[in-house]
């Protein structure tokens, strides 16, 4: 067997996990084993570890340990924050939502059952670069809005929103502003108090940490309704005993990721900026998302005239783990509902790429992607009917 | 890759008859690049025998393996044989597709059936035309969308 080497830039999907945050789990499996509820001292050995994370945690986003929730990921702490400020908005008789097109399904979804409970929710447009700003947010904003929640950073086409004047916009207007901060903690520089972030949410396993661990940041004076009943943990509002390893783990990698956010993120953008260059090469092709508010590890590209999924397997075949939001990866009709809310037709969508580095990518990795996507384009291209009317000029080239 | 089947994955990586016919006796196209998938298919005839066929595909892993294994099901075969062809027969013959895959399969029985029409129409042949279903249109055989 040939060996072959795995590229693996699908970071946006999951990372691999940190030694740090792997050495920083091991006490908590046998060691430090106590159920943090308990009184006895093995118990409260528990609790004291847990109150630290808490803290370390905290400090990172620049909140207070008691405004940190853990939660099994950053799908529960989106369901949980928007549930709750709805649950609170229905209270004083506000049933209006402020969100956008593009949002994380946690959020879509959970928006959508609101909609058939009687809330009402305005989906801001994206631009064609993929972003929002704090005016279209005032102008949504309405006397019955409960409350806005927009994406810190959008996980299909990494741009970054202006989440610091959203989040004075909201202040000003005194309505609650979450953000799924899933693809940006880590990544680019967040303080909740900086950014007038009232409530965040945040998964482990996207900045080298566990999976099935994240938590909500949730300002002091909101008050947080539950998902999950049970027992008194997180301050009564998500019940469970705690996952002490995991949080550990997720506690150490996001110290590492924030410690060497600004070194992580220059290393990351050489790349990024390499690979769009290098594929930007390849005829009638394009990228999506602001070329410079965006992530920096986020590429997301549209290649004319091919289909997604051929073009990942394809290239899984070379060793290369990338993604597509292409309708046959999405496992529904329609190509992904971020790249239409760009306003791409359908057809150029279903040819999308995303690649999503880490800062373990190397230059050697990023070359040998430059020069294998444009051969497995140039090989799908030439078997499709699609490229051959539109080469023929029998369609216009849309890209 | 655990969501196809080998035989779909040898399809899909070393496709048969893949490419055109200069000429050919009959073309099918089906499907719309709206949804994702467009398969061609061209067929050389001789005395009511397909003697050769080719394809080109725009769509994902399933769509290029159900082209690529159709072709091989109709290659020297009658016309008559081809059009009994099923889209159950091309997705058995690949060891199964993923349930949301299997309008691939249906895809590439339309396309032969196009083709093989178009060979009659070009000929002045005559046919039950209830047998050939116009499969162009918006809408094609995808199954329903189960969101809740």
């Amino acid at each position: 067997m040939k060996e072959m080497k795995t590229i693996y830039i699908d970071n946006a999907a999951t990372t691999a996990m940190s030694d740090e945050a792997i050495n920083a789990m091991t006490p908590y499996f046998k060691g430090v084993y106590g159920n943090p509820s308990s009184l006895h001292t093995v118990g409260q050995i528990a609790k004291e570890e847990l109150d630290k994370f808490r803290q370390e945690i905290a400090l990172l986003i620049g909140a207070e340990a008691r405004e940190i929730y853990f939660t099994s990921g950053g799908s529960e702490a989106d369901n949980q924050a928007i549930r709750s400020a709805a649950i609170l908005g229905s209270l004083k008789g506000k049933k209006h939502i402020v969100s956008s097109q593009f949002e994380h399904h946690a959020v879509l979804h959970t928006l959508k059952k609101l909609e058939k409970e009687g809330f009402e929710v305005t989906y801001l447009k994206v631009s064609k670069e993929g972003l929002i700003t704090a005016e279209e947010v005032l102008a949504a904003i309405r006397p019955d809005t409960a409350l806005v929640t927009v994406m810190f950073a959008n996980n299909e086409i990494g741009t970054i929103l202006p989440i610091k004047e959203i989040g004075a916009v909201c202040r000003e207007k005194k309505v609650i502003f979450h953000t799924d901060a899933v693809q940006a903690v880590g990544h680019v520089h967040v303080n909740v108090k900086e950014q007038n972030i009232d409530m965040l949410s945040v998964s482990a396993h996207k900045f080298h940490g566990p999976k099935g661990v994240g938590f909500l940041y949730c300002k002091r004076g909101i008050a947080l309704k539950n998902l999950i009943e049970g027992g008194a943990q997180e301050r009564g509002k998500r019940a469970g005993t705690e996952n002490l390893a995991a949080i550990a783990g997720m506690a150490a990698a996001l110290k590492h990721a924030c410690e060497h956010i600004d070194e992580n993120a220059a290393k990351e953008i050489k790349l990024r900026d390499k690979l769009i260059e290098g594929l930007l090469k390849i005829p009638h092709s394009k990228l999506n998302g602001d070329k410079t508010l965006r992530l920096p590890n986020n590429v997301n590209m549209c290649f004319e005239g091919i289909e997604g999924e051929s073009l990942l397997l394809l290239l899984d075949a070379k060793g290369i783990c990338a993604s597509s939001g292409s309708a046959c990866t999405s496992g529904s009709l329609d190509p992904s509902h971020v790249l239409l809310a760009l306003g791409l037709p359908h057809e150029v969508a279903h040819g999308s790429l995303r690649l999503s580095l880490s800062e373990w990518n190397t230059e050697e990795e990023i070359d040998y992607v430059i020069k294998e996507v444009p051969k497995v384009v140039e090989y799908l291209r030439n078997i499709s009917p699609v490229w051959e009317a539109l080469e023929k000029g029998e369609k216009p080239h849309l890209i | 890759m655990a969501l196809y089947s080998e035989k779909v994955m040898d399809h899909f990586t070393n496709p048969r008859n893949l490419g055109k016919i200069e000429n050919a006796d009959g073309i099918g196209e089906v499907g719309n690049a709206k949804c994702g998938d467009i398969m061609k298919i061209y067929l050389k005839i001789e005395n009511d025998i397909i003697v050769d066929v080719k394809f080109n595909t725009f769509g994902c892993g399933s769509a290029i393996a159900s082209s690529s294994m159709a072709t091989e099901l109709i290659k020297g075969k009658p016309l008559s044989e081809a059009l009994t062809l099923t889209n159950k027969a091309v997705a058995e013959a690949l060891d199964g597709l993923p349930a949301h895959k299997l309008h691939c399969s249906v895809l590439a029985e339309e396309a032969i059936r196009m083709a093989i029409k178009d060979y009659y129409d070009k000929n002045g042949i005559a046919y039950d035309k209830s047998k050939f279903p116009d499969p162009h249109g918006d809408e094609h055989d995808h199954p329903a969308d189960d969101e809740d």
